[in-house]
């Protein structure tokens, strides 16, 4: 793990209006780690990944990537600098088919003969995909969907991937599924991955570090595995 | 079964009442004051007949009392189906165009005037299409920049006596850049409100066309615009170039079928090319698109010109038919028929397009004759498509779907 974190919020302040959802949000993401973010509804989890991808503005602080401030830069920009987001509720567009949105993912590249290697590597990761590429993306079931938009997002290659809640609505089975292929994509391409879960048990096993988040603020911080033990995460998160 | 067959009574004899309600003030209740209830009864009685029979064949239908009928049509319907798909594409698409070209050959005057109004709005419902059928944007302002292609080529042509092949590309060009001005501000605005916002800016653009009295000479029109022209060559003293106005109805026809092909190929072209497949996400799903890297906005802009632009394409060779542009061309009834031929034909794709606008101005121009009730007519088939085929005439095929890669 090297020194020098690939991202970084500085005391983030954002708002809907006059509902403040983040107040004062600083988290380090080093290059390769998984880092998971959990906390209740409300939080501000998915509203600091669209904060980090300029999809809601921020108010005061920074966010820098790659050395680089972000803030401020428009959402389509990022995906070309290794930046990519899966968003919440997967988000795939349900009336193209599964190939074309895995090429929505690599829109921003022109080179075709890298694009369908990224195509081919992703039907390996995700062999369901590759029977269904004709089919419509609203016709995929949940866990298929949420594959797609996972490997949607590997479509971008990305440096740095956010996920928001990838095991939402889906059987425990499929959650696993996902996770495994998260743990893969991490050690075997060296992608940085951020995750933000509700799932607080499957995310801090996923993960190296953790953070929580409660109405807006970095309520702790620390290694995944110590989070994981520690008696008030159990209580709160962990259901005991 | 039965239970089944008891609630389809019910509802149709509730419905049945319904309409004797409805119809009696229509029918009954007379302007000196006088009821009446003998004609109301025997509209009524007609419509119950006829429903009755429908509802008859439906239900007979469903319970499979029509397989003797049913089944033959439906084996001639699959051999039709086969036998259109050996046929291949480019042989369908070459008829199509040898039998557009020969039309005006057969035809009379009022056809061929019925034709190339088909042919102006098929441009203007595939220009639509682009902004309602591939990137989602519910633009009901849309024939202002139909007016402005009009008034381009009107204002060109009387002021400077510019030709109409020169102006044709001004024309697309001004209302593409109209599109652009309105597009702007109007773009961060995301569904309904964006459908209000450009309905607003279609009257504004209609409202300074009607007050703009020093260059657009407002409601009064604009008269004296000159049909197109082209060279022809000529051999009488010595070979030369002559000047040949395209007055006759048949070689109007001809240019309109031009402007009308360069679309199809045009739209085409961009619905399978890498930008329509960007406008597709970008109505699929706005924010996702945004975080796969798609310039929204910017795309959102280009569909927006690009629309405009066939738009203007078809005013300007509206305003040079006609002779005469004003304001009254370009209400917001046009705009609502416009939107309505895309919506019956299949948002998104071509064929049905065409064939809604084809549905929509032949038939009421066929319906002539029942006048007053071609309105109604008109509304009542449109209910009926939106309930039975919703996503129009020729739904749009899946985008990039290529044939032979079906399975698999």
């Amino acid at each position: 793990m090297s020194a020098e974190p690939i991202l970084e919020l500085k005391n983030v302040y954002s708002s809907y209006g006059r509902i403040k959802a983040l107040k004062g949000i600083s988290v380090k993401v080093f290059p390769g780690e998984i880092v998971a973010m959990i906390g209740a509804n409300g939080a501000g989890k998915s509203t600091t990944l669209m904060a980090i991808c300029g999809v809601v503005p921020i108010e005061t602080g920074e966010i820098i990537y790659n050395g680089k401030p972000i803030h401020g830069t428009n959402a389509e920009k990022l995906p070309p600098m290794g930046l990519c987001q899966v968003p919440e509720g997967r988000r795939i567009f349900p009336r193209l088919t599964v190939e074309e949105n895995l090429e929505l993912g690599a829109f921003y590249r022109k080179e075709r003969a890298a694009i369908d290697d990224d195509l081919a590597h992703v039907y390996d990761l995700f062999p369901i995909l590759k029977e269904r590429r004709r089919q419509q993306g609203g016709t995929l079931s949940g866990g298929e969907q949420q594959m797609l938009a996972v490997a949607r997002a590997l479509m971008t290659r990305p440096k740095v991937l956010l996920l928001d809640e990838p095991s939402l609505g889906l059987a425990p089975l499929i959650v696993q599924k996902i996770f495994d292929i998260i743990a893969t994509v991490n050690e075997e391409e060296g992608t940085t991955i951020l995750l933000v879960e509700q799932n607080a048990n499957m995310a801090l096993q996923a993960a190296q570090r953790g953070y929580v988040l409660e109405t807006g603020t970095i309520k702790m911080e620390d290694e995944a595995g110590a989070l994981l033990h520690n008696p008030e995460i159990r209580k709160a998160y962990l259901g005991e | 079964m039965i239970q089944e067959f008891k609630k389809i009574w019910k509802s149709y004899a509730i419905g049945l009442v319904w309409l004797f309600g409805l119809l009696w003030p229509l029918l009954g209740i007379h302007p000196d004051g006088t009821l009446s209830f003998g004609k109301t009864f025997t509209v009524w009685l007609y419509i119950a007949c006829g429903s009755f029979v429908c509802l008859l064949l439906y239900l007979m239908n469903k319970s499979g009392g029509l397989r003797v009928v049913t089944t033959p049509l439906a084996a001639a319907r699959d051999k039709a189906g086969t036998f259109y798909g050996t046929v291949p594409v480019w042989v369908w698409l070459g008829v199509a165009l040898v039998l557009a070209c020969i039309f005006p050959l057969f035809t009379s005057r009022y056809a061929q005037d019925v034709a190339i109004n088909v042919l102006i709005y098929v441009c203007l419902g595939l220009g639509l299409n682009i902004v309602i059928g591939l990137a989602g944007m519910l633009d009901l302002g849309y024939i202002a920049f139909y007016g402005v292609g009009a008034y381009s080529y009107a204002l060109l042509n009387t002021t400077y006596g510019m030709s109409f092949w020169v102006c044709l590309p001004f024309a697309a060009l001004f209302a593409g850049i109209a599109g652009c001005i309105i597009g702007y501000p109007t773009l961060r605005m995301r569904g309904d409100y964006l459908a209000i916002v450009t309905l607003g800016f279609g009257e504004i653009v209609r409202l300074i066309l009607n007050n703009w009295m020093e260059l657009t000479n407002g409601p009064n029109g604009i008269l004296g615009i000159k049909v197109p022209s082209i060279y022809i060559p000529s051999f009488e003293n010595g070979f030369h170039f002559e000047l040949f106005h395209l007055k006759k109805l048949y070689y109007l026809y001809y240019v309109a079928l031009f402007l009308a092909i360069v679309t199809i190929i045009s739209v085409y072209r961009l619905n399978y090319s890498r930008i329509g497949r960007a406008w597709e996400s970008i109505r699929e799903d706005e924010t996702a698109a945004e975080l796969m890297g798609v310039n929204t906005f910017l795309l959102k802009l280009l569909a927006y010109a690009m629309g405009a632009t066939f738009a203007g394409l078809a005013g300007a060779f509206f305003s040079s038919r006609m002779r005469f542009v004003s304001p009254e061309s370009f209400t917001f009834l046009e705009s609502a028929m416009v939107l309505c031929m895309v919506v019956l034909g299949g948002m998104g794709s071509i064929p049905g397009i065409i064939l809604g606008v084809a549905a929509l101005i032949v038939l009421p121009e066929a319906f002539r004759e029942f006048e007053l009730y071609r309105m109604l007519v008109f509304g009542l088939a449109m209910v009926v498509m939106m309930l039975f085929r919703p996503a129009g005439l020729i739904p749009a095929q899946r985008v990039g779907t290529r044939s032979e890669e079906k399975e698999g």
